[in-house]
């Protein structure tokens, strides 16, 4: 491809500008969060505050940040531990033939595509049939699976897809037993994906909304606390927890990235 | 399974028949491990998946009557559901947004992938931009939708802009909560689902065909269109899957965006569940897997993805 010419510019531009409409929104709320005490939910900024960083955390601002905040933490590990043992297993299956392989994988594609609002609906008619009470925990926990595993399995799928068998064959020969392979052999050189399945999972789960609306029972998670915010919040403190929360969920794809650079760079210092 | 030269050792010290059981034992582990191995996986899906959609199925025939719902057999909700006027237009207005975004979508993120894939030199940077397009996965929805409210309210970003360059002297109302802002989030929020799969067939097309075609005289743009988007099809049928699936069973954006004066089937399922309306919603429900699963059916026919993992 030419690599130069208006034509290679006017797309870069084009790619600029798609990352500033990707992002700028986000910057824009970051921004205005730092509001000063007088200002609104708009420009201009009227000084520079903390106060509404400092209003997220007097109870009656916002309904229960502290108690939504730890259910979303608690839900989103449980999820993210569930995912990557889940998916790993799996992707080991799929490796062979068995019977009913088609079927589970049409199942895993169908949990992708099935609009979320019907697997609300379904989990609710079921814990309504079954006389049993919607909780974060057990029904919202489910219906965040259903959203996570796919794509863990599908990463998967990806990574032993492109697996090299002769490694195993090798510790095989070697006289390792298959459980000896997995610890030694499979499991090291998989542990960046799982890494990020881990990341997908803990991801997916913490900012998962349209799931958890109708399954999460009585008590909130932190994305439903913010939508019932959107509803009755006029001051930039709406902002302020926008800011905190995506800072968060960034923070943890750096650091992320730097454990699974380091998982590298270490694997490659040592071969 | 033990491998050859550890059976080998085997054989040499213990009777033959230990070793044939031994083998056997092992081999029927090995054989059943596939089984084991997928077990929790069918769990979950069979509990969180198959049972709940089987009884939306199943309750869709129910009767709601005044002291709840009974188990019956009957079509009225069926009638009630696509014999309203309501239920077409609003089926309508869900295609035209899935209609809209997917081909904003679509263009936007197929020339994003192009880049990325054909227009940035080094595997480093290419590497480094495709995972700026890709985080904002990881962030929330919500949030990332409440951030247009200081871009397009009525004091907004937008409408100051406008005003100070004299395209309008008074705020347009219809920035926020309007159709307009549910496209534009739609495509905020969708786009990377396209960008993603695109960008990945992209990345395996061998390189060495787009410099035949170049060699055999094909300008930049026939080399797009007989090279490149013939052979990034699975990418963006992948991409389509996942951008009209999700348009078409939102209720949230189209909530948040047009401030309650825009419909979608997803909120007409939301609105039936919050007023235990769960018979009407459940019938709702099935016309709308039926609608997807015809959408991705159809999609389907163009791409097997399971070659594309």
């Amino acid at each position: 491809m030419e690599k130069s010419g208006p034509r290679h510019w006017f797309l870069l531009a084009f790619f600029a500008l798609f990352v500033i409409f990707l992002y700028g929104p986000t910057i824009t709320i970051l921004i205005l969060s730092f509001q000063g005490p007088d200002g609104g939910l708009t420009f201009p900024m009227r000084g520079v505050s903390l106060r509404w960083f400092a209003n997220l955390f007097e109870a009656q601002m916002v309904g229960d940040f502290g108690g939504s905040l730890t259910r979303s933490l608690s839900l989103a590990l449980l999820v993210m531990g569930l995912t990557v043992l889940i998916a790993l297993c799996a992707g080991l299956a799929f490796r062979r033939k068995f019977f009913g392989a088609t079927v589970l994988f049409y199942l895993t594609i169908a949990s992708l595509i099935v609009p979320s609002i019907l697997i609300s609906l379904g989990i609710g008619l079921m814990f309504n049939e079954a006389g049993v009470q919607p909780n974060w925990y057990t029904s919202a926990l489910g219906a965040h699976l259903t959203w996570t595993l796919p794509f863990g399995v599908l990463i998967m799928f990806a990574v032993f897809n492109r697996f090299d068998h002769r490694l195993e064959e090798a510790a095989r020969d070697l006289g390792a037993s298959p459980w000896q392979t997995l610890q030694h052999v499979v499991l090291p050189l998989i542990a960046p994906s799982l890494v990020g399945v881990g990341l997908f999972g803990f991801s997916l789960s913490y900012d998962e909304f349209a799931r958890t609306l109708l399954t999460a029972g009585s008590d909130n998670t932190l994305p439903l606390e913010i939508y019932a915010m959107t509803t009755n919040a006029t001051t930039p403190v709406l902002y302020a927890l926008g800011s905190l929360t995506t800072a968060f969920s960034l923070g943890l794809v750096v650091v992320v990235t730097l454990i699974v650079l380091g998982m590298r760079r270490r694997r490659l210092s040592k071969a | 399974m033990p491998p050859d030269i550890a059976l080998g050792e085997v054989t040499a010290t213990a009777p033959k028949g230990a070793v044939v059981t031994e083998r056997s034992e092992s081999k029927a582990l090995a054989a059943l491990m596939p089984y084991l191995q997928s077990l929790p996986l069918w769990i979950v899906l069979a509990i969180f998946l198959a049972i709940p959609i089987g009884m939306i199925f199943v309750v869709s025939f129910w009767d709601d009557q005044e002291t709840g719902i009974a188990p019956a057999f009957i079509f009225d909700n069926y009638s009630d559901a696509l014999g309203s006027w309501v239920t077409w237009n609003t089926y309508l207005q869900t295609i035209r947004y899935a209609v809209i975004v997917w081909a904003l979508t679509l263009s936007i993120g197929f020339t994003v992938a192009y880049v990325l894939a054909f227009h940035i030199r080094s595997t480093l940077w290419q590497m480094v931009l495709f995972q700026l397009c890709a985080i904002p996965f990881l962030t929330s929805n919500v949030i990332r939708m409440i951030s247009w409210i200081p871009f397009l309210g009525r004091n907004g970003i937008l409408n100051s802009l406008l005003m100070d360059v004299h395209v309008t002297d008074h705020p347009l109302e219809f920035l926020l909560y309007s159709p307009f802002a549910v496209c534009l989030a739609f495509v905020h929020l969708y786009t990377l689902f396209m960008v993603v799969p695109i960008f990945n067939t992209m990345m395996r097309i061998d390189r060495a065909l787009v410099e035949a075609a170049r060699d055999a005289g094909a300008g930049p743009i026939a080399v797009l269109r007989h090279v490149i988007i013939p052979l990034s099809l699975p990418g963006i049928s992948i991409g389509t899957i996942f951008v009209v699936t999700l348009v078409m069973g939102d209720f949230i954006t189209v909530q948040m965006m047009s401030g309650g004066q825009s419909a979608s089937v997803g909120l007409i399922i939301k609105n039936g569940m919050s007023l235990l309306q769960y018979p009407e919603a459940s019938a709702q429900a099935v016309v709308l897997l039926l609608t997807v699963l015809l959408m991705v059916a159809s999609i389907l026919r163009v791409v097997d993805i399971r070659k594309e993992l």
